[in-house]
């Protein structure tokens, strides 16, 4: 995702001559064609995200369009009031990118993860917060960003994330994407889980299990009016997310079924637990430990597949 | 626009003194001693020292004023209404129930360029804002005026080492070192001293000056050069917490004090004292 989210900042840098691109010492190189072009556009900030934030800010109020650009785990929690104070308190259009969001810095440890950032950052008023599945998402979740009048943090993967959308890609990346139609449970999968979450709904559906499958690249504001349309048929919703169960997109599912009217549908949140893991390994073992692999997704489906038929 | 007079630049600060002191015994609100130490620096800066024109507050390429110490914000909203940006009426309902005028600052308010009162933000803002004007080719000034407390945060030093690399000679750091902090002497709490010399090492032209000077203060901000490839500045004036009022000067009490009734009359005749006394 983020060799795509070079190439879409340049390839935009080119029309819109407000964006400065801002990296917080990282993307050896990723960055070369937009800095050799626009060297009066790019800037390293250095190791110093509050710095980073605190430029953009500066860069905003002066009628430029900023574009930060920093490791997830960084761009979010050292900088936090920054994000609260400088851009969203001021309401300045300024983009933040969090890059390799969730444990796509596997081996990297607990302090390189990013599984907490959306349930922050969803507590921040007038903050879009954007979380795109694959390259597709992304290039359309970026050039969305850049029309916001307010701040927003755009949630991305790292690099080699399975494209989900080849055939049909989304026209609007505000709204949830069907990507399967079925019953008795929705699933609600954001950023790089989508095609985890696909891949599992399609084993179901091999056994004649048809699940709905929908793809949210949006989680703030967060579609309100098409859950409660849409959702009401189910009687399951299932949230997936390489996120903490707390706070991100099946905190915000569940804190507005919770309001609605019975008869409402069961949310089960799948996402990272709440321990950190100090233990080395890629990107697939830790989904495991965090039972968010293909196979433990598709027997928390079939789980809710029986539970849901059973309930009278 | 003509230069003013040393007198009327000291005429504009104790109009500002006068009217912070006001405000503090109205709305019974912290952070005196802070607006009382840098009110020849907000003096120098709206009486010349940067190009502050209210009828140019529109202007994309103006001169700009981050007021980076925002607890002290009696003393900017002072400047901002005596220099026009707003009634003068509106000082009088300062902290009141749905005022513009909060007891920290924000872009809502006529003049302000930037919502601060959590500290070391401003150095930050105000590097983003001269390097916009760099991008776009404007000739203008961006000044930020600091507290010695916001030198104990982080943030302050990160945009302190980043500015010289991008030698941004427009930017000029103003460091209001009145020697307290909330809770201490800020000296004591960190090692601040020798703050100068601090900055000359991280790549700052760094200069002392006697804070209460408003017009060699005003004369130090005129000489930053808009649009200048070079080391930023920093001046680091030499201020009195309380300054002004021989009862709260120096005395930290004052920090979260604000006056009773004989103790503004006692102030306010203290200025009046003063302001007739030949120059």
């Amino acid at each position: 995702m983020r060799n795509a989210f070079a190439d879409e900042i340049t390839s935009l840098a080119e029309t819109d001559e407000r964006i400065v691109l801002l990296s917080g010492d990282i993307g050896n190189r990723l960055f070369n064609t937009f800095r050799d072009r626009w060297p009066q556009r790019f800037y390293n900030i250095g190791v110093a995200e509050a710095n980073l934030i605190g430029a953009a800010a500066g860069l905003a109020v002066c009628g430029l369009h900023p574009v930060t650009y920093t490791i997830a785990a960084f761009a979010v929690y050292r900088c936090f009031e920054q994000i609260r104070v400088d851009l969203a308190a001021q309401h300045l259009p300024v983009v933040v990118v969090g890059t390799g969001a969730g444990l796509a810095y596997s081996a990297n440890g607990p302090t390189h993860h990013s599984c907490e950032d959306l349930a922050i950052l969803r507590t921040l008023p007038g903050l879009t917060l954007l979380s795109p599945c694959d390259a597709v998402e992304l290039r359309l979740a970026l050039r969305y960003a850049l029309t916001v009048s307010g701040p927003v943090y755009l949630r991305i993967g790292k690099k080699g994330e399975p494209i989900v959308h080849d055939s049909q890609p989304p026209r609007d990346i505000t709204r949830p994407i069907q990507l399967r139609s079925g019953e008795r449970i929705l699933v609600l999968a954001t950023g790089v889980m989508v095609a985890a979450a696909l891949e599992a709904a399609d084993q179901l559906r091999a056994d004649g299990r048809a699940i709905e499958v929908v793809s949210l690249p949006v989680i703030k504001p967060f579609p309100s009016d098409w859950l409660h349309q849409r959702a009401g048929g189910f009687e399951t919703v299932v949230t997936v997310e390489e996120h903490g169960v707390i706070g991100g997109l099946g905190g915000a599912v569940a804190e507005l079924v919770s309001e609605w009217s019975a008869p409402r549908p069961r949310v089960l949140r799948l996402g990272t637990s709440d321990l950190y893991v100090h233990e080395a390994g890629e990107q697939a073992h830790l989904r495991q430990h965090y039972h968010l692999d293909v196979a433990s997704i598709v027997e928390r489906l079939q789980t809710a597949w029986l539970e849901a038929e059973n309930t009278p | 626009m003509t230069t003013w007079t040393a007198g009327r630049l000291r005429d504009l600060a104790a109009q500002i003194r006068r009217d912070v002191l006001e405000m503090s015994h109205r709305a019974q609100t912290a952070h005196l001693g802070s607006s009382l130490s840098c009110v020849e620096l907000i003096a120098a800066a709206y009486g010349g020292g940067l190009c502050l024109d209210p009828t140019r507050r529109q202007h994309a390429d103006r001169d700009r004023l981050i007021f980076s110490k925002g607890h002290a914000a009696t003393t900017l909203y002072a400047a901002l209404a005596r220099c026009g940006f707003f009634p003068i009426s509106w000082l009088q309902e300062y902290a009141q129930p749905g005022s513009p005028l909060s007891e920290h600052p924000h872009r809502g308010v006529p003049g302000v360029e930037a919502a601060t009162g959590s500290l070391g933000h401003g150095l930050s803002l105000g590097l983003g804002m001269a390097l916009a004007a760099r991008i776009r080719g404007w000739k203008n000034r961006v000044a930020v005026i600091l507290s010695d407390g916001e030198c104990n945060e982080g943030s302050t030093w990160e945009a302190a080492l980043f500015a010289p690399a991008q030698r941004l000679g427009s930017l000029l750091a103003v460091i209001d070192y009145n020697k307290w902090q909330a809770t201490g002497r800020s000296n004591e709490i960190t090692a601040l001293a020798p703050l100068a010399d601090k900055w000359r090492a991280f790549g700052w032209q760094a200069e002392e000056c006697d804070g209460h000077d408003v017009a060699a203060v005003r004369d130090r901000m005129l000489a930053v050069e808009p649009g200048l490839i070079g080391p930023p500045t920093v001046l680091i004036a030499h201020t009195v917490k309380g300054r002004g009022v021989s009862f709260m000067e120096d005395d930290n009490n004052w920090h979260y004090r604000s006056p009773n009734d004989e103790e503004l009359a006692a102030a306010l005749n203290e200025l009046s004292i003063l302001s007739t006394e030949p120059r």
